[in-house]
């Protein structure tokens, strides 16, 4: 179970507002991570905990393929991003780097800024306050690559994966 | 099945696939630039398979922070053009080449059927000339690089049937700029959007490529268009091979062909008779609206990106701007997409109109489109450009403004230093 306090963020979050493209020179998490949701709110990197979470509402991630992006989350402390809908090539970059994501259609409705939300990936639960969110389960194949830290690192314990 | 189903069943070497299915698709170019490959090549050093699957199948080029405007970005030179020379990567392009979207396909590295990943999500421009093209991240270019092999999940297609005929102060960016307010910019997630339709017949490659481009706009995996006579001459002087690789990809056309009675296929018709001139407003590029209802004055245009930056936007512009004088409150920026682009319009005098007209005209890159490298634009100022995006500090300061408008828009909007409509 995984416990933690809630950064709220609109429709359309896209890549450049996550990460502009200005610090797409850096490669490693720490610079990155200084910059992170810079487009809305350059604070953002030293007000999050380690373990926070970030709730959003459709198509979080759209725009670029940067991989720059769910790095500069990752690294900031952020543990999941759960949102209403993510674009397609930040979902398969988040997985590759080990950041959570977990789609989650009305979570908006029931979260706000601030509350502290608990997530159970074993079961597919979110628990804020009085509700329970029930959210699709991450395939075995996301979850080893998850807890791995990403692709990579999965890769190297598992070298003979095939898609399922 | 549809063009996209098809393409990835015979890449993955099956005789059917359907949307839904993963596969494992073998990858016939995979192109990383200046910004995304560091990454990309950081992560393949990790997996440790030593050498790449093909250094012939792989393309580089620089085209985001040309000539290198920082000691960070000339690491990632350094770092790359070490990557090129240990791995000896055949088709790398450095700082002189142009944007990678513009020179992929005029250097004949995009054939129609064939599957192409870029760690670039504008990769899609390429279905222009009826490739599967869609863009990936580093860590997935990285799996390419070692195995040349990626997993896809099939997508649904939707295929836009376009009748009409279009004005002659409206372009094919209007065209698209129309689709995505229609569609939204999540209406084509994990979709493939296919072009189809008289209209798109009659399309230039260059336009194709305008529609094709910003598929990644709605969502979209991909943007593809069915190969044609225009696609193989365009091809013809560009490719290995040259004839007997034409007539190969004649004879195989027609096993590529979208069935149109597919499950997985929606089609919707788009009329553009009645098009006007269009805009995509701050901060979302499905904020579509008439150029004729905003009336906003502007500090900076930019003409050119891997959208439409091409020999024909060159033209268009020069059109509009030949003897007049770009407004003084506003300045303009002409970076031409490719080498072979800037050549063209060295040849036809359009360099001169621009200079003439006061426009600062720089060797091909990206430019300001992202905001990394020239042209950034400060807090309050606002920018017309003919590329792709217009989110919250795209082109510099958050609290800019970016509009999105065709090369004709641009040009006219530059001589009154205000959003302006071109006359038919």
């Amino acid at each position: 179970m995984m416990e933690g306090k809630v950064w709220k963020f609109g429709d359309d979050i896209d890549t450049d507002i996550i990460l502009p493209g200005r610090y797409l020179i850096y490669t490693d998490e720490e610079r990155l991570s200084q910059h992170c949701m810079e487009g809305l709110d350059s604070e953002f990197p030293n007000k999050v905990d380690n373990g926070d979470f970030i709730v959003a509402g459709k198509n979080f991630g759209c725009g670029s393929s940067r991989e720059h992006a769910p790095i500069a989350i990752k690294g900031c402390g952020i543990r999941a991003v759960i949102a209403e809908s993510f674009a397609r090539i930040f979902y398969r970059n988040s997985t590759n780097v080990g950041l959570t994501l977990i789609e989650a259609p009305g979570i908006s409705q029931y979260v706000k800024e601030g509350d502290k939300i608990q997530i159970d990936m074993d079961t597919g639960v979110i628990i804020a306050g009085e509700n329970r969110i029930e959210f699709k389960k991450l395939p075995p194949f996301m979850m080893g690559i998850l807890e791995e830290g990403g692709l990579i690192n999965y890769l190297k314990k598992n070298p003979n994966i095939e898609p399922q | 099945m549809t063009k996209a189903e098809k393409i990835l069943a015979k890449a993955s070497k099956k005789d059917k696939v359907e949307a839904g299915d993963i596969i494992i698709a073998d990858i016939d170019i995979a192109m990383t630039h200046d910004l995304t490959g560091p990454l990309a090549v950081e992560s393949f050093e990790k997996i440790g398979t030593g050498k790449v699957w093909d250094p012939s199948k792989i393309v580089i080029p620089f085209d985001h922070q040309v000539p290198a405007d920082s000691l960070d970005s000339a690491n990632n030179h350094i770092l790359m053009r070490e990557f090129v020379r240990s791995q000896k990567i055949e088709n790398f392009y450095d700082v002189k080449q142009g944007v990678c979207h513009q020179i992929l396909p005029e250097l004949g590295h995009v054939l129609p059927g064939t599957v192409i990943v870029g760690a670039d999500s504008h990769t899609c421009t390429h279905g222009a000339l009826g490739a599967f093209a869609t863009g990936i991240g580093s860590t997935d270019m990285a799996m390419v690089f070692a195995t040349g092999k990626l997993w896809f999940k099939v997508p649904e297609t939707i295929r836009f049937n376009i009748t009409g005929e279009l004005a002659s102060n409206v372009s094919a960016k209007d065209v698209i700029l129309h689709i995505l307010g229609e569609t939204g910019a999540d209406g084509a997630t994990y979709k493939a959007c296919e072009y189809a339709g008289e209209t798109v017949e009659k399309m230039s490659i260059s336009d194709r490529m305008v529609l094709s481009n910003m598929a990644i706009e709605m969502g979209g995996k991909t943007g593809m268009v069915e190969s044609d006579e225009k696609t193989y001459q365009y091809l013809e002087g560009r490719v290995k091979g040259g004839k007997s690789t034409i007539n190969r990809l004649k004879a195989e056309q027609k096993r590529f062909i979208t069935d149109l009675e597919s499950p997985s296929l929606e089609i919707r018709d788009i009329d553009v008779d009645e098009l006007e001139p269009l805009l995509s407003c701050p901060h979302n590029v499905d904020n579509v609206k008439p150029a004729s209802e905003v009336d906003v004055e502007i500090d900076q245009v930019f003409l050119g990106s891997c959208t439409n930056g091409r020999i024909e936007d060159l033209r268009d512009a020069a059109r509009i701007l030949k003897g007049e004088t770009i407004a003084d409150s506003t300045r303009m920026l002409v970076i031409p997409a490719s080498r072979e682009t800037y050549m063209k319009a060295l040849d036809e005098g359009l360099i001169k109109i621009f200079v003439e007209a006061g426009a600062l005209v720089s060797a091909p890159c990206c430019g300001p489109c992202l905001g990394g490298h020239t042209g950034i634009i400060g807090p309050g100022e606002t920018s017309l450009s003919t590329s792709n995006r217009n989110f919250k500090g795209r082109q510099g300061s958050p609290e800019g403004e970016v509009y999105l408008c065709s090369a004709k828009v641009a040009a006219k909007s530059a001589i009154e230093g205000r959003i302006s409509v071109p006359e038919l």
